[in-house]
C-alpha cells in the first residue's frame, strides 16, 4: 500500500558510524514533505487504496462517536468553547505582550529563552544546543512543530539522531513514513504492518524486535516499550513541543498518553523545547478551560492519562538546563491576516480532522503538511504562503460543509477563512510574506482554476463527500454576500454566473462543470 | 544572526501584524467571559468520592478503599499480591504506611536520587498525592514529599498513589488548578499509561507504569493551613 509514499522521501546522506548493519533498509529516517504533489493528485493515490480508507474510516468514525459523547458530558461546552476562543483571541490580539511576559517568566524560573524566525534559525539553535552538550543523540516527544521545521533531518545532517518515542511515531520513523493524523500518526498502518516494521526495522534503531513478535496489539506495545525504554534510560538530552505556555507563571504543559513524554520531560539533564509563538496563554487559570476542552475534542477522554507541567527547572527534580525556543515561521504573517489569524488558535486536537468527510476520503498525506486536514487545509497555505500549486489548491480541499467549524474547541471559523483564501488564491491582494506586506497577483488563471477545479472536482467525485455540503450556502452567504462560494471572482467573471450565492454548491458544480475542462 | 536580533524581529512583526488593534486596549480590554462552571454537578463529599473512584476505575486503574490504621495491611497485601520486592519510597512517606510489607525499601532522594537504570530496576513505587480530581478521574502529583521526584513515580512498572479523601479530592479541573502551585513540577495522571495507536485498540501501560493503584483513605483532615503554596514538610 505504500506506494504512494515511497518515493517521497529523501534518504539520508550520512549514515550513522555505530550502525554497521543498516543494510539495504538504511537508516530509518524521518521522510519529508517538500516536494508533495498538489492535494487532488495526493488524494487520488489516498483514494485508491482500500485500506487506507477503511482504517481512516474507522478511525475517524469511532473517534468522532466518542468525542460527541465526552462532549456532551459537559453542560457547559459552550461556554468553555466561547471562552477558549476568547482567551486565544486575548492573547493573539496582544501577543507581543504575553511573549515578553513569557520570556520573563520563564527566565525568572531557571530557562533560556531563544527566538527563531523561521525553521531554519530554530533548527540551528538546537542543533548548538544539543552540540553544546556534547552528546549525539536525543530522544523526542512527538512535535508537530519540530515536524514542521524538519528538526530530525536538519540534526540528522550534523550527526544527531533524534529518536521518535510517541509509539505512532515510532511506527511512522522506522517505517520511514509521513504521519497522516495529528493524533493517531500512523493511522494509515495496520497491525500486521506494524509487526513487519518492528521485526525489520528496529534492531537498525536500538534493541531489536522480541523473536517472534506476533500482531497483538499488546504485544506490540510491549516491543515498544522495551525498545524505547533503554533510550530513555541513557538520554541526556530531551526534545519537546508543547501544548500551551503560560505567560504568567512561565509553565509549560504537555498532554500525552503514553508515558513517553513524561519520560523526555523528566529523565535528560537537558531539555530543549520548540514551541510555536501562538501555544501561550495569559494566565495559569486559563489552562482550566483548555483543559476540559482538548481532551474530550481529541482523545475523547475526560482527561487524558499524562499531563506534565514544568516551570523553568526545579533542583534535584528532572532536567537541570531547560531552553525554550519560541518559533514563528510564518505565525506572524498569519497573524497579520485578520480573517486567517483565528487559525492560530488551534490547540490541535483534531476534531476537525475526524469528522471531515474529504480528509476521511484523502487521508492526510494528501494535505502536504504535518497539519492535515481542515486546520492544514488554513494553516498551511498562511505559514508557507500561497507558494507552490499545492498551497493554491489546500484551500479548495474541502465541501465547506462547516461540520469542522462545529466541533472545534476554540470555534476556528475554517469555512470562513477556506473562502477567505480561495479569493486570495484568485483574486491576489496584500499578504504578508516573512514580514513584509506584499501584493500577490492572482495565481496565473489556468493554474488557479486547473488546482481549484481538480480539488474541487476530486471532492465532488466521492459524494460522500458532500454529504453535509448542502449548509454551505447559508454558511458563505451570511460571510460574503454576493460572492461565488467557490472558486472565486475570476471564475465568476470569465463564467458569468447569475445570482451564484442563491444557488446551492452542488447545483452550481452541476451546472457548471462541463465548462471546467 | 543571532537571536536577540531575531527577538527584535518577531516582535516587530508580532507589532505590525496587529495595526488594526486599537492602540489603547489593554491586554485584560478583550473580554473573556468566563460563565463556564466551577463544578460539574453539586455533590457532597461522599458523592465526590464515589464519582472519583468511578472515574478512576473506567479509565482502568485499580482503586481500594481502607481507613489509616488499615492502610499498612492493604499496601501490604497489594505489593505482595504484585509480588514486588523492591519498593522505592520518597523521602516524605510516613513510615508506618510500608511498616507490614515485606519488602526492600529504598528512599530516593535529591541528594540521594536513584538513576534511571536503577530506578527500572525496582517493582514498584509508594508515594501520596496532592490532590485527586473527581470530575476526570484524576491524580495529581506535585513532588510534594510524600510524592517526590518526578522519575520515582514513572519508571517503576507499578504506582501505589495514596489520596486522603478528608482534604485532598477536589471537583473539577478548575478547583484543582486554584490549589494547585504553578511553580511545582506537576504531573497529572489519569489512569495508567495508554495507546491508542495500533489500530485504536486501547492497550495499557506503554511507557508509564503499566498498573495504577490508587488507595483512598478515609481519616482525618491534616492541619492545611499553608496548603498548597508552601512546601509542605
Ligand atoms: S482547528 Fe479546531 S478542531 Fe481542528 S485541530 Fe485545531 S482546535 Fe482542533
Amino acid at each position: 500500500m505504500s506506494s504512494g509514499r515511497k518515493g517521497r522521501h529523501v534518504g539520508s546522506a550520512t549514515g550513522p558510524s555505530d550502525q554497521a548493519d543498516g543494510g539495504s533498509l538504511g537508516r530509518p529516517h524521518s521522510a519529508t514533505y517538500l516536494g508533495m504533489p498538489a492535494f487532488p493528485q495526493a488524494a487520488a493515490v489516498s483514494t485508491r487504496d482500500s485500506r487506507l480508507r477503511s482504517n481512516l474510516r474507522h478511525a475517524t468514525h469511532t473517534i468522532r462517536a466518542k468525542r460527541a459523547q465526552a462532549v456532551a458530558e459537559l453542560a457547559d461546552w459552550d461556554r468553555l468553547r466561547s471562552a477558549g476562543a476568547a482567551i486565544k483571541d486575548r492573547t493573539l490580539r496582544h501577543l507581543d505582550h504575553y511573549l515578553v511576559q513569557l520570556e520573563e517568566s520563564v527566565t525568572r524560573a531557571g530557562g533560556r529563552v531563544h527566538w527563531a524566525a523561521d525553521a531554519a534559525e530554530a533548527n540551528r539553535i538546537v542543533t548548538e544546543l544539543v552540540r553544546a552538550t556534547g552528546e549525539t543523540e536525543v530522544v523526542k516527544v512527538k512535535s508537530m512543530t519540530t515536524q514542521e521545521i524538519g528538526l530530525n533531518e536538519a540534526l540528522e545532517r550534523a550527526g544527531i539522531h533524534a529518536y521518535e518515542t510517541d509509539l505512532a511515531e515510532l511506527i511512522v520513523q522506522l517505517g520511514d513514513d509521513l504521519p497522516s493524523h495529528i493524533l493517531v500518526p500512523a493511522i494509515h498502518r495496520n497491525r500486521g504492518e506494524i509487526r513487519d516494521i518492528f521485526r525489520d526495522r528496529m534492531a537498525n534503531w536500538g534493541r531489536p524486535a522480541p523473536e517472534g513478535l506476533s500482531d497483538r496489539s499488546a504485544d506490540l506495545a510491549e516491543a515498544a516499550r522495551l525498545h524505547l525504554r533503554e533510550k530513555f534510560l541513557r538520554a541526556k538530552v530531551g526534545v519537546s513541543g508543547a501544548n500551551f505556555m503560560v505567560a504568567e507563571t512561565g509553565t509549560l504543559v504537555i498532554v500525552e498518553s503514553e508515558g513517553n513524554g513524561r519520560m523526555c520531560l523528566t529523565l535528560p539533564e537537558t531539555l530543549i523545547s520548540v514551541v510555536g509563538i501562538e501555544k501561550v496563554v495569559p494566565t495559569w487559570r486559563d489552562l482550566e478551560v483548555f483543559l476540559q476542552t482538548l481532551p474530550r475534542s481529541s482523545t475523547a477522554e475526560r482527561m487524558n492519562p499524562y499531563t506534565s507541567m514544568w516551570t523553568g527547572t526545579t533542583d534535584g527534580d528532572g532536567p537541570r538546563f531547560f531552553h525554550l525556543v519560541l518559533l514563528d515561521n510564518g505565525r506572524t504573517d498569519t497573524l497579520a491576516d485578520q480573517v486567517g489569524r483565528q487559525a492560530l488558535r488551534c490547540i490541535r486536537c483534531s476534531a476537525c480532522l475526524n469528522v471531515c468527510p474529504v480528509y476521511e476520503r484523502a487521508g492526510g498525506h494528501a494535505y502536504g503538511s504535518p497539519y492535515p486536514g481542515p486546520i492544514g487545509a488554513i494553516l498551511t497555505p498562511q505559514l508557507r504562503g500561497l507558494a507552490s500549486p499545492l498551497e493554491e489548491s489546500l484551500p479548495y480541499a474541502s465541501s465547506l460543509c462547516g461540520a469542522c467549524f462545529e466541533v472545534c474547541p476554540v470555534a476556528i471559523d475554517i469555512p470562513e477563512v477556506l473562502v477567505h483564501l480561495r479569493e486570495r488564491v484568485v483574486e491576489g491582494g496584500v499578504v504578508t510574506l516573512r514580514g513584509t506586506r506584499t501584493v500577490i497577483k492572482p495565481a496565473r488563471r489556468h493554474r488557479a482554476e486547473r488546482a481549484m477545479m481538480r480539488a474541487a472536482r476530486w471532492t465532488f467525485d466521492h459524494p460522500g463527500a458532500l454529504r453535509h455540503g448542502q449548509r454551505l450556502l447559508s454558511r458563505t452567504r451570511g460571510l460574503l454576500p454576493g460572492r461565488l462560494p467557490g472558486p472565486g471572482r475570476a471564475w465568476t467573471d470569465t463564467r458569468e454566473l447569475p445570482d451564484v450565492p442563491a444557488e446551492s454548491f452542488r447545483d452550481w458544480w452541476a451546472r457548471t462543470r462541463g465548462d471546467a475542462t | 544572526m543571532n537571536t536577540a536580533a531575531s527577538r527584535e524581529r518577531i516582535l516587530g512583526r508580532v507589532r505590525r501584524a496587529l495595526a488594526d488593534v486599537p492602540h489603547d486596549e489593554l491586554p485584560e480590554g478583550h473580554p473573556v467571559a468566563r460563565d463556564y462552571l466551577s463544578t460539574h454537578g453539586q455533590h457532597t463529599p461522599i458523592e465526590s468520592v464515589d464519582l472519583l473512584a468511578r472515574n478512576l476505575t473506567d479509565y482502568r486503574a485499580l482503586v481500594h478503599r481502607s481507613d489509616e490504621a488499615g492502610l499498612p495491611v492493604l499496601l501490604s497485601r497489594l505489593l505482595a499480591a504484585r509480588g514486588a520486592r523492591r519498593v522505592v519510597v520518597p523521602t516524605g512517606l510516613p513510615d508506618r504506611w510500608l511498616a507490614e510489607a515485606p519488602v526492600d525499601i529504598v528512599t530516593d532522594s535529591a541528594s540521594a536520587a536513584l538513576s534511571p537504570g536503577e530506578l527500572d530496576a525496582i517493582d514498584s513505587v509508594v508515594t501520596g498525592c496532592a490532590l485527586a480530581i473527581a470530575e476526570t478521574g484524576t491524580v495529581v502529583l506535585d513532588a510534594g514529599p510524600d510524592q517526590g521526584r518526578r522519575s520515582i513515580s514513572l519508571v517503576p512498572d507499578h504506582h501505589l498513589c495514596v489520596v486522603r479523601i478528608a482534604d485532598q479530592v477536589v471537583d473539577s479541573v478548575p478547583q484543582a488548578l486554584l490549589r494547585l502551585a504553578p511553580d511545582r513540577p506537576l504531573t497529572w495522571i489519569s489512569g495508567p499509561s495508554a495507546t491508542s495507536d495500533i489500530e485504536l485498540d486501547r492497550v495499557e501501560g506503554v511507557h508509564g507504569p503499566r498498573t495504577l493503584e490508587v488507595i483512598l483513605v478515609a481519616g482525618d483532615p491534616r492541619p492545611t493551613s499553608a496548603y498548597p503554596f508552601d512546601v509542605r514538610s
